[in-house]
């Protein structure tokens, strides 16, 4: 599954820190998710679009439905 | 801007500190099995009360352990346990056929010593840090 939870951080100005922390989770889970190798959970899914004040599937898609 | 969070600090420190306490936990549950099995032997000469007493104390000791280890694995984020609880399934899959394979040796006259569970145990610890060691090399 993408995201764009890397152009999202960097429009912030954040660091995979400050989002790791915003999240309550590892640096190491951050960075899996934003580069696509982890899918989160779906409460997580949720936190990380409240936390961007978007819906889910404007962060997450699937490369093979677009 | 910084997202409003709980600071890094805090978290690694928390973490730090489950790790230390399961490890702490884990060294008293090895210290009370160095004694049950030594004790009897060079301590208390074989006296059962003793002997019950060790025992139940690594039982006591062991089932503290494995609530550690739970509450442990309750705290790890979402990756984390995933990467953790991978690991055990493949350290009790190795376990449980490494250890009924190595266990017939004997029976085929394959090997002429008898097996001893403390191989099994280094192979199920072998196996468990280096599950570890891929699960995140694969997340990185």
């Amino acid at each position: 599954m993408k995201n764009r939870l890397k152009v999202l951080r960097a429009e912030r100005d954040w660091t995979q820190a400050d989002l790791a922390n915003a999240l309550a989770v590892s640096r190491q889970t951050a960075n899996a998710i934003e580069k696509g190798k982890f899918d989160p959970s779906l409460p997580l899914a949720f936190k990380i679009a409240k936390l961007f004040n978007l819906t889910v599937e404007e962060i997450f898609f699937d490369e093979q439905m677009t | 801007m910084s997202p409003v969070k709980h600071s890094d600090t805090t978290c690694t420190q928390h973490n730090k500190s489950k790790i230390l306490h399961l490890g702490l936990w884990t060294l008293a549950w090895l210290a009370s099995t160095a004694l049950l099995g030594f004790g009897a032997q060079y301590i208390w000469d074989y006296q059962p009360a003793y002997s019950i007493t060790a025992l139940m104390t690594h039982l006591a000791l062991g089932v503290t352990m494995i609530m550690v280890n739970v509450k442990h694995l309750a705290n790890l984020d979402e990756l984390q346990r995933k990467i953790t609880m991978d690991a055990m399934g493949i350290t009790l899959g190795v376990g449980l056929i490494a250890g009924i394979a190595y266990e017939q040796l004997e029976n085929i006259k394959l090997i002429s010593f008898e097996p001893e569970i403390s191989h099994l145990i280094m192979l199920m610890a072998f196996t468990y840090i280096v599950s570890i060691l891929i699960g995140n090399r694969k997340y990185q």
